[in-house]
């Protein structure tokens, strides 16, 4: 393998790996958020109970993200250090600005929201946790204004071969940004969706088959309370609500991101028209959205690409809003980009021993082809399961079924599934270009990069291998131990964060020993 | 006393100073943290209470103080995209190390406490001393070698192999931000703690401090020996004072003004080495080489200004919301103010739990 093709594996595994982390914590995040107001503004024991447990969770899931989006803030300038030097007068500015007004933020006040239990009024302490989130969601806006610049370069001014930033609003308010920032974000709430209704739904099951919660002759839920610690009735209400905001949110979750990805298929066929048709494997002009389309895996043209079903009309509708307008096909647009932006790779140092390669416009179909359906595919899974849940539960609690007990926790896989072919899909399809032209500008006044000319020419593949191997051993490590504390916590239930549920609190046995006040000064929570 | 800036552009120099703020306030405030995860090891730790004790101490800042460094890292790209691209590749290694290091580390402080069993924390203590060593070293390293220099080509592109950067200065200021983090961290706990950990701390720092400050300060007198100006000689001189003086005050018992001191040390220390390194910040080792210097690897003046805006607005808000973090958690904190551990493992077969 070539420094190329390693560089873009260890972007590609560790971005793919740090956005499994990214969308529950922007989605969790802000269910957790709203739970600890609700709980301040009524008082009410079950939001208490809800903050708690979703909380602890939602911190085990975020220090990875911490974590592994360190890597992402290095890796520009290790392994692509041409792109840095092409692109850093734009590109630079939305990460810098991720750190001044976003990350500071988001790291300093959960710190806060962590440790001021007690400490803090509620209020305030509430308030702490909705900077943090606020503000990883700011965070997150910053990285897609960062790479949707990639997508679609605008604000620019070309000075001696590189873009030069000269309109800072225009890349903050790019159209490309402004889709895909709203489609991540609804993205991130159907991950929260279905992790809540997945983990809900499970403790509710527990509920049922350890005879705590039983049914009336018409279906409905007798909530019952073991008397015992944590089994009690606020714990139903606990699974209960938590259930029904992973439903809501779930269905809310998916129209957005249906909805928005119409919006970015609209731009993307103006802007990427390759992409377009190389997610659709469509090689002639056409109106119609391929059902299935078989091909050679490794296809890169239409010799070898078969459609066997497909639906007219459709594509013409996503691309256009209406049944007729052609959608321009690979064997139209390739000559297109071979006409304008070559057929060789230049003999510019960059491009190292690749100089004089072919250039391949269409990206490899098989994982934009299979990318795009997927990704559709996964979200509407989850969509579903939550139209089903909801009609399932609507009497009050789940059926006692373990195999549909088990179809509720794995569907929690299946948000995460959209999210990563999503973002597998735009990113390969955005191939050959690292940044990818903006056809909205004439053509001298197009920048563009190809990745083959983006990676650090002094690195060596050992280098490259040695992080790769490394990132993907301790990523690999580290997903065991996160998947396993996670359900520790779930098997355990709210006492997990709440043990003064079970035990006994020892300032009420050591009401008359003089030295009970000490017990004010112990920490309310400490790691 | 300040003829160097004259001649010099001005954004870039603004620039220069403001990533110098940003990784000054990463050397100081993650010294100290670095500094505590290194103790947390047998060198000074006794007992797993201890070890909890040290660990809430940084608890509710560490987050924050690492983002000093993430941010530095983007705001030298933001400002200074061919200092970013050149010392991120030359550094390829000590960096990826680095990373593994502050992701090992990061997990080991939140996951330490989520679990008890007997091999869960010991585990996570080894990481966190061991991780935090590393970073500090490795960091030292790494901003050694952005003050001394490699061998860099015509387009800045390091020569001499994956492990060109490992030189003298690297070592020494890697060795320069080890000793530092130790003598700070132990600072902070004198200040920070109370009853006995409080009193080892304070009477460990006094028997090391001479000792491992010197590195630091050997790497501050190479930088003076390349390019000493009145300014970095002075900034330099007031660096020593203020170890001199965290030093006494160390052994009188006043331990807050021994960890401004300590502070101070570091700040006018690392002040000292970026002026006199000042305008470079990646020289050339090599005769036909290109010295990066302020002017040919900065962006565009708009760019710098739009980013002036962007700091103005975000740095004295951080201020204020760090100090204000600082403040919450100003208490000292013993062994009593720590709860039961966190023992999920009995929780969760509990009779009643849910």
């Amino acid at each position: 393998m070539d420094t190329v093709e390693i560089a873009r594996w260890q972007f590609g595994t560790t971005t793919v790996y740090h956005f499994m982390m990214v969308p529950l914590t922007l989605g969790l995040g802000m269910v957790v958020a709203i739970l600890n107001l609700m709980w301040v503004r009524t008082g009410k024991e079950e939001y208490l109970r809800m903050t708690k447990f979703w909380g602890k969770l939602y911190l085990i899931n975020f220090i990875m993200g911490v974590a592994t989006g360190l890597v992402q803030e290095f890796q520009f300038g290790m392994a692509w250090s041409e792109y840095s030097r092409f692109v850093g007068d734009v590109f630079g500015a939305p990460l810098a600005m991720e750190g001044l007004l976003a990350f500071f933020v988001e790291s300093t006040f959960l710190g806060l929201w962590i440790f001021g239990w007690k400490k803090l009024k509620p209020a305030i302490h509430a308030l702490c946790l909705l900077a943090a989130v606020a503000a990883s969601w700011l965070s997150a806006f910053f990285i897609v204004i960062a790479n949707s610049w990639m997508q679609h370069p605008v604000g620019y001014d070309i000075v001696d071969g590189r873009p030069i930033l000269n309109d800072v609003m225009a890349v903050l308010t790019n159209n490309t940004a402004i889709v895909a920032i709203i489609h991540t974000l609804f993205g991130s709430v159907a991950v929260a969706g279905s992790f809540l209704l997945g983990i809900a739904w499970y403790k509710l099951w527990k509920r049922r088959s350890q005879g705590i919660d039983t049914v009336d002759e018409n279906g409905y839920v007798v909530v019952g309370d073991s008397g015992k610690g944590a089994q009690d009735k606020k714990d139903y209400a606990v699974w209960f609500r938590s259930l029904r905001i992973g439903i809501l949110i779930g269905v809310i979750g998916f129209l957005g991101t249906a909805f928005s990805g119409h919006a970015q298929a609209q731009l993307m066929i103006h802007q990427q028209p390759l992409k377009m048709a190389a997610a659709e494997a469509a090689c002639h002009d056409g109106t119609a959205f391929s059902v299935l389309t078989l091909s050679d895996p490794s296809a890169r043209n239409c010799s070898n690409v078969d459609t066997i079903f497909e639906i007219p009309g459709l594509l013409s509708f996503l691309a256009h809003d209406n049944f007729h307008t052609d959608v321009k096909g690979i064997n139209t647009l390739q000559p297109e980009y071979e006409h304008m932006y070559g057929t060789n790779l230049g003999d510019e140092p960059q491009y190292g021993d690749r100089a004089g390669e072919d250039i391949h416009y269409v990206p490899l179909m098989i994982v934009t082809y299979w990318g795009f359906r997927l990704m559709i595919t996964f979200g509407g899974l989850a969509a579903l399961a939550c139209a089903l849940a909801w009609w399932l539960t609507r009497k009050g609690t789940v059926p006692q079924s373990k195999w549909l007990m088990r179809l509720a926790v794995f569907g929690i896989l299946a948000p995460f599934g959209a999210n990563v072919t999503g973002w597998v899909f735009t990113e390969m399809g955005r191939q050959p270009f690292v940044v990818a032209p903006n056809p909205d500008l004439p053509l001298g006044q197009r920048i563009y990069m190809f990745t083959e000319a983006a990676v650090s020419p002094n690195v060596s593949a050992g280098e490259l291998l040695f992080s790769l191997i490394s990132l993907v051993l301790i990523y690999a490590v580290l997903m065991v131990v996160e998947v396993f504390l996670i359900a520790r916590y779930v098997r355990t239930g709210v006492v997990a964060s709440m043990p003064e549920l079970v035990t006994p609190d020892k300032d009420d046995d050591d009401t008359n020993d003089p030295d009970s006040h000490k017990n004010d000064d112990v920490l309310a929570f400490a790691y | 006393m300040f003829e160097e800036f004259v001649g010099q552009p001005g954004l870039p120099t603004l620039w220069f100073l403001v990533v110098g703020v940003l990784l000054i306030g990463y050397i100081v405030l993650d010294g100290f943290d670095l500094g505590v995860g290194m103790l947390m090891g047998r060198i000074f730790s006794r007992n797993e209470k201890e070890r909890r004790l040290l660990l809430n101490t940084i608890g509710p800042v560490w987050d924050g103080n690492e983002v000093w460094l993430v941010t530095g890292g983007a705001a030298i790209f933001a400002a200074f995209p061919m200092w970013y691209a050149a010392l991120f590749s030359a550094l390829y290694i000590p960096l990826t190390l680095i990373l593994l290091a502050l992701i090992l580390r990061a997990v080991s402080i939140e996951y330490r406490g989520k679990l008890t069993g007997p091999r869960w924390e010991p585990r996570w203590n080894a990481i966190m001393s061991v991780a935090s060593f590393f970073i500090a070293f490795l960091i030292g390293a790494a901003l050694a070698i952005t003050t001394t220099g490699l061998p860099l080509n015509d387009n800045a592109d390091r020569v001499g192999g994956p492990f060109a950067w490992l030189t003298v200065p690297a070592v020494i200021g890697g060795l320069g931000m080890v000793g530092f983090s130790l003598v700070h961290g132990l600072a902070f706990l004198a200040l920070k703690t109370d009853g006995e950990v409080r009193h080892r701390a304070r009477t460990m720092m006094v028997r090391i401090l001479p000792v491992a400050l010197l590195p630091m300060v050997a790497w501050a007198v190479w930088l003076q020996v390349i390019g000493a100006t009145p300014l970095s000689l002075t900034l330099l001189v007031i660096a020593a004072a203020a170890a001199l003086a965290s030093w006494i005050f160390a052994i009188r018992g006043r331990e807050g003004i021994a960890f401004t001191a300590i502070a101070g040390f570091a700040v006018f220390g690392a002040l000292s080495i970026f002026m006199a390194a000042y305008p470079n910040v990646l020289p050339t080792t090599m005769a036909d080489g290109t010295t990066l210097t302020i002017a040919n690897a900065s962006s565009s003046p708009y760019t710098l200004k739009i980013m002036t805006i962007v700091a103005a607005i975000g740095l004295p808000v951080l201020f204020l919301y760090q100090g204000w973090t600082y403040w919450v958690f100003r208490k000292r904190l013993s062994a009593e103010h720590i709860p039961e551990a966190h023992r999920i493992t009995e929780l969760s077969e509990h009779p009643n739990a849910g």
